[in-house]
């Protein structure tokens, strides 16, 4: 919202500077954007008086001018027509920024002549693009004195955000009251003379609404005005609308838009002869069309407010006016409406036609319904002083909205809930500035709500208002004292162990990646495809259009991407959310990563190779190592999901309902149909399935239990078929004495050499434990008898001879 | 006697002679081993008489010492040397390379969230969470914010398509309805934060589809702005890690709070480059106010009785300003050598108390 000081002293009495009112804005909630001073673009150019001029002894078109700035006198030589001796203009001199051409001025030399300065046009000042001669200045004009001033163009103008709920401070006068309750100065009277009506309006308006939808236009004045005539409004009030950035265009028009922003008071005129018959409020038939003030056309649909004549739409109610009913330079009668819109259906309509305007965005945060007659009073004056004519009587339809209301405002609440002690005298004051009718009832003050505030419903409102206004500067600090001595542990669980993952994988070598929650649906149909439930209604581009079902897709991509910059061989990892559903349970925290290319550069130590299987399930060991998991009990079977390399990927679960992860290759199928080179190695680890610690068992660990005997290290190779799972084998030698086994390890996988087809060698170290005595070899014989013989049972296999 | 020294000072020379332990135990076989020259004197004794046996033995015993202690001396001399010999062989180039072992990097988000969190929790705040796609109703309306209400509008609300019981589904445009979710389970006193995805459908320069926010609610009898605004300048200080940072309270406007306020902390931008701490300028950096009496009622709690106060951050935000971040949109695009170099070390995990001092 734009206004110039100028304008604010209009409506508030006040000594305060632009800097101080701008400072005082922003502490009141009225958030300053921007205060422009448009005198700082021309503070170099002063009045000149051209003492002389004449031709230049060596060019035609140019004259030689000598101009005094108040103090001195430059010779100029000046190539405009207007140039003569006497007249004042806007000089520039030597050094100054020639705003309108974007250059600083130099001293030179034309046709041997030495130019000092220059006479300037308005479009060399900024003003317009106007360049036919220089600025004339009017003789009252002092030489030296501003030019700003002598243009009347050192009016500061400010910006100021207004958020969604101050609807009042949307006109200049909103502002003011506002700046006035907070000391800067004091809120002028606004003086309302009835206009005398000397006729009948031939025009009648008709509110064609049923109870239901009667609040959609509850309320509105109208006056016919005849023998008009709209020419262009006068300087005072284009330059004010200029200087907000709005064009004028008629008196008419010019005179509803300053009553839309000096009072949040948006009106509209109907040029009264292409109104046909009387107007109708009524809401919209679906199908009808509008061709609107902007040039376009609108479709409607049938629940917009339209004032209608009796054949058609001529304005869309709180929205924008018809072009048909347009008031233009010919204009002679004239139709004035000041009506009172429901905010949330003027909303709807904007957006469904995405049609935005100052009334609009007026209406939907709601205008002060008292003052729909004052508007329409204030604008029938006007009316009358610029354009002429005759005003007929006032025509009302319809009934002010009754919005009185009032709210009791504890004495101690603003202490209680604001946290500031702010005087009895001093709250009362802010609130009687602000509009509020406060009554003392002992314990707390009565207080009823101005017409204009929407916002206020409650006594939190109203100790907003006083905190706000006395300062929130003002509102002492006080520390926020915790509850115990010691901070208590703030996370739970399952975020510790988010936390922990995230660290544990980093410092394994992957980097932590961002990633979107949503892709692109062919990316996710390619791992398991998400329900229609989860597919966005207004995605942000056509490929960022699903919810994720798993994380992998937007990492194998990352990797993608680094790698078509050059970088192929990136670890990355993820740790958050995706989705199989709607609903919150639908909704799982997985950690996952991937592995692209080689393990590392080559190196005078050693080769680097392609990642494998083993690296992805090296990171799900080492996250569940770190989360303190014990997954020793749970299966690792070969059945991951299709996006894995079949034959090398694995599924580690305590059953089907309980997958802890998968890992392994990432099907080269899948990354052919990311446009992304292989190898890449991934995983994926659903956290909230992990084991939970059992509850009870605290920081305490189980008794440690030291032998006194050395262990012993016995080594077997089976022969098993190509099927047989290396850890089913071990399992089974574990198994076949667990007082004595303490661990079981595979060291090597043979196939080929002399072993038949389908076969292959799988080779353990048993590690045996004895407790009691030192193992002598017929029990170390015994205990090799039975892992053999435990072995042959679970796998079939055979000691290799 | 003559020729005991005269022996001697062979030996002698033979043992320093020695250039290797082989030569030396030669040496030690040809004086002392069974056929050696001393070895052969002592031998001579028995064909002496008592007293010259005597003053011989003396004598030969003495050379036997002292030829033994000389050989003993010069294996230690030439095992040493030995040593450094094999150890000069042994000679790498140390200004190698190590082996190569990856690096990993923790997102300077995960890293903005857990610095958060370790603030707030000194303060006895608590970590909550909810789902990110959500009802309406808690997005929303719960929130104070009706249907057709213009920030409903302003909040560029992604919608799913999945409807519950006429209740539409969507991706939460704020963290704010876990504050919803924590009032409807749980009594006061509520201390909680609540950092999670936050999803707007905007996308340019300064706005991304998806975003963080940490969100806070603190709801017990007596906690007034007061409160609020020493719990937010001390984060704001903690977190910048600048004592003196000027912290201001600005009146703006949030449905869900009464009063509401916005926080800026202090900068300057001279020189061309921004720095946060005390300046001419200030910086929004969250949004904050006291929970409003709607809200409580909506969650069924007495708003006659309790009270209290909410903020939301951004962490994309908190992270920019504090680590010099350019552009909000590269957080997301995975790109190696952003994620290195704005990223943190897996052993960095914020703490107050571990933060090291100067």
């Amino acid at each position: 919202m734009k206004f110039s000081l100028t304008w604010l002293e209009q409506e508030l009495e006040t000594d305060a500077g632009p800097r101080e009112i701008a400072d005082e804005l922003t502490m009141i909630g009225l958030e300053l954007e921007s205060l422009d001073d448009p005198a700082d673009k021309l503070k170099d150019f002063v009045v000149g008086h051209v003492e002389d001029a004449r031709p230049h002894p060596d060019a035609d078109r140019l004259q030689v001018c000598r101009v005094n700035n108040g103090t001195e006198t430059f010779e100029v030589v000046c190539g405009a027509p207007n140039a003569r001796t006497g007249m004042k203009g806007v000089f520039a001199p030597e050094g100054s920024y020639i705003p309108g051409i974007d250059t600083v001025l130099k001293k030179t030399k034309i046709r041997g002549v030495t130019s000092n300065g220059m006479l300037l046009s308005e479009r060399e000042v900024g003003l317009s693009d106007e360049h036919e001669g220089i600025i004339e200045l009017g003789g009252d004009a002092v030489p030296g004195a501003p030019a700003a001033e002598a243009l009347g163009m050192s009016d500061p103008v400010f910006d100021i955000g207004i958020t969604p709920n101050r609807g009042d401070c949307l006109g200049v006068r909103g502002v003011a009251r506002d700046l006035a309750a907070a000391g800067i100065g004091t809120l002028k009277p606004l003086l309302i003379e009835p206009v005398e009506g000397k006729f009948e309006s031939p025009i009648k308006v008709h509110l064609d609404l049923d109870d239901e939808t009667m609040s959609a236009c509850p309320y509105f004045v109208g006056r016919y005005f005849r023998g008009v005539k709209n020419g262009p409004s006068p300087d005072w009030l284009q330059q004010k609308l200029l200087a907000i950035g709005l064009r004028p265009i008629s008196a008419l028009v010019d005179i509803t838009n300053l009553l839309t922003m000096a009072y949040g008071r948006p009106l509209h005129v109907f040029d009264a002869d292409k109104v046909h018959g009387d107007i109708h409020v009524r809401l919209s038939r679906k199908g009808e069309k509008i061709l609107a003030l902007d040039g376009k056309e609108y479709e409607l649909d049938d629940e917009m407010t339209v004032i209608a004549d009796e054949k058609e739409p001529e304005a869309l109610g709180g929205v924008m006016g018809g072009e048909i009913s347009g008031c233009t330079g010919e204009t002679v009668n004239v139709f004035l409406e000041s009506a009172y819109f429901d905010p949330i259906r003027t909303a709807a309509t904007g957006r469904k036609l995405n049609l935005t305007s100052d009334a609009r965005y007026r209406f939907e945060r709601g205008i002060d319904p008292d003052f729909v007659l004052d508007g329409a009073e204030l604008a029938s004056r006007l009316v009358l002083d610029l354009c002429g004519g005759e005003a007929s009587d006032i025509v009302i339809a319809g009934e002010k909205p009754d919005v009185s209301r009032s709210y009791p405002l504890r004495k101690h609440r603003v202490k209680e809930l604001g946290g500031v002690e702010v005087s009895e005298e001093e709250t009362v004051r802010i609130l009687n500035v602000l509009g509020f009718n406060v009554t003392d009832n002992g314990d707390a003050w009565e207080c009823g709500v101005p017409s204009w505030r929407h916002d206020v419903v409650g006594e939190a409102d109203l100790v907003e208002e006083v905190a706000r206004i006395h300062g929130f500067d003002n509102i002492p600090a006080v520390p926020l004292v915790r509850e115990t001595n010691l901070p208590s542990p703030a996370v739970s669980l399952p975020q510790a162990r988010r936390a922990r993952a995230r660290r544990a994988l980093a410092g394994r070598g992957l980097t932590e990646s961002v990633t979107f929650s949503f892709l692109p649906r062919k990316h996710a149909d390619l791992f398991g495809g998400v329900p229609d439930a989860v597919n966005l209604v207004n995605p942000i581009s056509a490929d960022l259009d699903v919810m994720r079902p798993s994380l992998l897709p937007n990492l194998i991509d990352a990797a993608r991407r680094n790698a078509d910059k050059g970088f192929g061989n990136v670890s990355l990892y993820e740790v958050g959310p995706q989705f199989a559903g709607e609903n919150p349970e639908d909704q799982a925290t997985v950690a996952s990563g991937v592995r692209a290319g080689l393990t590392g550069p080559r190196n005078w130590a050693g080769g680097s190779r392609e990642v494998d299987a083993f690296d992805a399930k090296a990171d799900v060991m080492a996250v569940f190592e770190q989360l303190g998991v014990s997954a020793g009990s749970a299966r690792i079977s070969t059945d991951a999901p299709a996006w894995y390399h079949p034959g090398r990927s694995g599924t580690i679960a305590f059953g089907p309902q309980q997958v802890l992860a998968h890992f392994g290759e990432i099907h080269p199928g899948i990354l052919q149909a990311m446009d992304a080179g292989g190898p890449m190695a991934g995983f994926e680890i659903y956290l909230e399935n992990l084991p939970r610690p059992k509850d009870g068992k605290s920081a305490m660990r189980p008794p440690l239990t030291l032998s006194a005997f050395q262990p012993v290290e016995r080594d077997f190779a089976f022969i098993v078929d190509d099927g047989v799972a290396a850890d089913d084998l071990a399992k089974a030698a574990q198994a076949a004495d667990k007082k004595l086994i303490s661990g079981v390890r595979v060291f090597d996988e043979f196939q080929g050499g002399d072993l038949e087809a389908g076969k292959k060698s799988l080779a353990i170290a048993v590690t045996l434990q004895p407790t009691q005595a030192t193992l002598t070899d017929e029990e170390i014989e015994a205990v090799s008898g039975k892992v053999v013989a435990n072995v042959a049972k679970h796998t079939k296999g055979v000691l290799r001879g | 006697m003559q020729d005991l020294e005269a022996l001697k000072s062979e030996l002698t020379a033979a043992i320093d002679g020695a250039g290797d332990l082989d030569a030396l135990e030669a040496v030690r076989v040809a004086a002392l081993g069974r056929k050696g020259s001393v070895t052969g004197l002592m031998k001579t004794l028995g064909r002496l008489d008592a007293d010259e046996r005597k003053a011989a033995g003396q004598a030969f015993n003495a050379l036997k010492d002292e030829i033994a202690g000389a050989i003993e001396a010069r294996k230690t001399a030439l095992s040493a040397s030995g040593l450094d010999a094999r150890l000069a062989e042994e000679k790498i180039d140390v200004t190698l390379p190590v082996r190569p072992e990856r690096k990993g990097y923790v997102h300077p988000i995960s890293q903005t969230i857990d610095e958060v969190i370790s603030i707030f929790g000194e303060m006895g705040f608590t970590v909550a969470e909810g789902p990110d796609i959500e009802e309406d109703w808690y997005n929303f309306t719960a929130l104070n914010i009706p249907q057709d209400h213009p920030a409903r509008q302003e909040h560029d609300t992604f919608y799913i398509n999945a409807e519950k019981e006429g209740r539409r589904m969507v991706l939460r445009t704020h963290t704010s309805p876990v504050q919803i979710r924590t009032m409807q389970s749980r009594k006061p006193p509520i201390r909680i934060i609540v950092p999670g995805r936050t999803y707007r459908s905007d996308h340019d320069a300064t706005h991304s589809p998806m975003f963080h926010q940490v969100e806070g609610l603190v709801v017990n009898e007596t906690t007034h702005m007061g409160h609020l605004k020493g719990c937010l300048m001390e984060f704001c200080r903690a977190f910048f890690g600048i004592d003196d940072l000027p912290v201001r309270f600005r009146p703006s406007y949030f449905p869900f709070t009464e009063p509401s306020a916005e926080v800026d902390i202090g900068c300057t931008r001279e020189g061309g480059g921004l720095k946060i701490g005390a300046g001419d300028d200030w910086l929004e950096i969250l949004g904050s106010g006291m929970v409003n009496p709607a809200v409580l009622e909506n969650c069924g709690i007495d708003s006659a009785k309790y009270q209290g106060f909410a903020f939301g951050m951004g962490v994309e935000r908190l992270a920019m300003l504090k680590y010099g971040i350019p552009d909000l949109r590269t957080f997301y695009d995975s790109d190696i050598r952003w994620l290195e170099h704005f990223g943190f070390a897996p052993l960095d995990v914020p703490s107050l108390l571990g933060r090291a001092v100067g």
